[in-house]
């Protein structure tokens, strides 16, 4: 058939004709690509097919089944309301975001590592340049940073796709299992684009360098691809059980202490990601049914998180929580849209969250992971501390900080009220959502159990920080950074330079200085030879010589 | 801005209003845990307001641990820049 040509590949095609259009048409253009795109993918039968054979292998560029849908179709819903929000910026932005997502959507529906690996580099290069679309100092070595390291994960992916197929002529991108090496690489390159602990911090360091639209774009898939692919390729690895719930408890104390509140918002986007990949460990039905159903409403409110913290930094120039504040005055409709970001992500009955997470919670309680699901509850009212009170707190209440400013662009109030609708939307009604996981849903979200539990929980967390703000214990914001792990890349390199090397250098210097001083001295002891004198000695020398040639021959007669 | 509007949240006594009222709203949560059955999967779900207080306790853990983690980690803004 015709129309079996990868999903994704109409966003990647047709962000090629955005610089050809004028302002208004480009803007229809912007947002009906997307729609046009999704109605391909929805027209789409489930199964493989498009399969070409290239050399030995045949590669299966496309692949629908319940698990690439519910990505594919969040993917571009989040398309089209970070289109609709970036709508005002310039088309190095569109055409990088149309071709990111595009090939992100391509990868989420490849069939075979090959494709995977291709559509994964496309969305690594090609979401750089929101980064430097910012066009800083500051945003362009980010950018750097970033491309590095997502290239990093790109090699190893390929290094890990090389050894399979060499191994076992496979390349079908299926369950793979962490055993031996080659599945090992694949796994630590999803870990990277899923920022495990310590793989974590080039999301911290981009993200909030990218320009306001970018942001949005960026917070919707590269990391959501990584977990579909650890859904795809990885469930019910314990390993993942451990990974995931590391992830959803450190990143919040840094979340406590950052003063960037994109940045903020980053920390917390990785401990959103933390229970998505505790779901994929823990690797039941209800559990990967819940890893898809909170990829699927994080997308949307994480996305509305930053386009009201995007509205922000747009709006006044800065967004460091310790110059901001008041703002509920001159931003009323950017200060409801975030709030209702915030009860999403804090999981407030009625609200996105809610429905979603509480499925790999009790995941996780099934299959009796007791520690994990201490951690969760912890990483709940931690989240609710930072994400829930802390970006809406300093942002559009707390001390009035003067700023006054515009209402948010009217794209931009669009988009954030679209994507405040489906939070609310998908929190009072999660059936349409339940039925497009990957399995069977037998989950009642709203008990009387769940409901009261989840409220003491959340407002006892709202508690403990009026409580400590009162007493004034709560950390004020400062104008500070914080090191995370990007310090290993960027100072210790430098410290390793100035510290070791260096001196070794300048010793090596300092002896080849001195050797150079003696051999100098010398000449100042030995007598100046010139003209006749060094003729003489020549000739001296020469005699020498012929002697020694002499009394050599005459041993040999 | 002498002439600006006055907003309601600008006035400290309402700020104590809402500190209050969730002090409140938090006892009345509490409430319902001593007469309904819960649905847990742990023996310790089924304590009152078991959840409420993890959830204090959390945060307050959380943010006094951050606050000693900044000393350690807290660097000049321009740090990197350096």
């Amino acid at each position: 058939m015709s129309a079996e040509f990868p999903p994704g590949l109409i966003l990647i095609v047709g962000a090629a004709f955005v610089p050809l259009l004028r302002t208004s048409w480009r803007n229809a253009y912007l947002l009906l690509l997307p729609l046009l795109s999704l109605a391909h993918l929805l027209a789409l039968p489930h199964g493989a097919y498009g399969q070409i054979g290239i050399f030995d292998y045949i590669l299966t560029p496309v692949r629908v089944d319940k698990l690439s849908l519910v990505f594919g179709i969040v993917f571009h819903l989040a398309v089209f309301l970070s289109a609709l929000y970036a709508l005002h910026e310039d088309n190095v932005q569109h055409v990088a975001g149309f071709v990111y997502a595009g090939s992100a959507i391509g990868a989420v529906f490849a069939g075979d590592l090959i494709t995977l690996f291709v559509f994964w580099e496309i969305a690594a290069v090609s979401s750089v340049f929101l980064i430097w679309a910012r066009r800083t100092e500051s945003a362009y070595r980010a950018g750097l940073r970033y491309l590095a390291v997502q290239v990093t994960s790109g090699l190893l992916l390929l290094a890990g796709i090389i050894l399979r197929a060499a191994e076992t002529g496979d390349i079908a991108f299926d369950f793979l299992g962490l055993n031996g090496l080659a599945h090992s690489l694949i796994f630590v390159a999803f870990g990277i684009k899923c920022a495990f602990p310590l793989l974590h911090n080039w999301l911290q360091d981009a993200y909030p360098e990218a320009t306001v639209g970018g942001t949005v774009f960026l917070s919707a898939f590269t990391t959501k691809l990584a977990v579909y692919a650890l859904a795809r390729g990885f469930p019910g690895t314990e390993m993942l059980v451990w990974i995931g719930a590391t992830m959803t408890a450190f990143p919040i104390f840094y979340a406590v202490i950052e003063n960037d509140l994109r940045r903020v918002l980053a920390y917390s986007l990785n401990n959103q990601l933390g229970f998505m990949v505790v779901g994929i460990g823990v690797g039941t039905e209800l559990a990967l049914n819940g890893t898809a159903a909170h990829a699927f409403t994080h997308i949307i409110y994480k996305a509305l998180l930053f386009m009201s913290m995007g509205a922000v930094l747009y709006r006044t120039g800065t967004i460091n929580g310790s110059d901001l504040g008041g703002l509920y005055k001159s931003m009323p409709y950017t200060t409801l849209f975030c709030i209702v970001g915030a009860a999403s992500i804090s999981a407030f009955p009625l609200f996105g969250g809610f429905i979603s997470k509480s499925l790999i919670i009790s995941a996780t309680a099934d299959q009796s992971y007791v520690l994990t699901w201490w951690v969760l509850l912890f990483a709940s009212a931690g989240v609710f501390h930072h994400s829930g009170i802390k970006i809406p707190f300093f942002a559009f209440f707390a001390h009035d900080s003067g700023i006054r400013c515009k209402e948010a662009p009217q794209n931009m109030l669009f988009a954030m009220g679209a994507a405040a609708v489906l939070c609310v939307g998908l929190g009072i009604w999660p059936e349409p959502l339940y039925r497009l996981l990957p399995f069977a849903v037998d989950y009642a979200p709203y008990t009387w159990t769940h409901v009261i539990t989840q409220l003491q929980l959340l407002l006892f967390s709202a508690l403990a920080f009026a409580v400590l703000k009162r007493t004034g214990i709560y950390p004020p914001e400062l104008r500070a950074i914080n090191l995370d792990s990007d310090w290993l890349y960027r100072r210790l390199p430098k410290l390793v330079w100035s510290w070791g090397i260096m001196p070794m250098v300048r010793r090596v210097n300092g002896y080849r200085d001195a050797a150079r001083a003696r051999v100098a001295s010398i000449g100042h002891v030995i007598p100046e030879i010139r003209g006749a004198s060094l003729l003489a000695l020549y000739v001296v020398l020469l005699l020498f010589c012929l002697l020694v040639v002499s009394f050599w021959q005459a041993e040999r007669l | 801005m002498e002439n600006e509007k006055h907003y309601w949240l600008d006035n400290p006594r309402n700020v104590e209003r809402i500190f209050w009222s969730l002090v409140g709203l938090c006892v009345l949560l509490t409430v319902p845990d001593l007469f309904y059955a819960k649905h847990g999967h742990f023996f310790w779900e089924e304590w009152p307001g078991f959840y409420g207080i993890y959830g204090f306790i959390s945060c307050v853990g959380l943010v006094l641990l951050a606050k000693q983690l900044r000393k350690v980690l807290r660097r000049d803004e321009n740090y990197y820049e350096r």
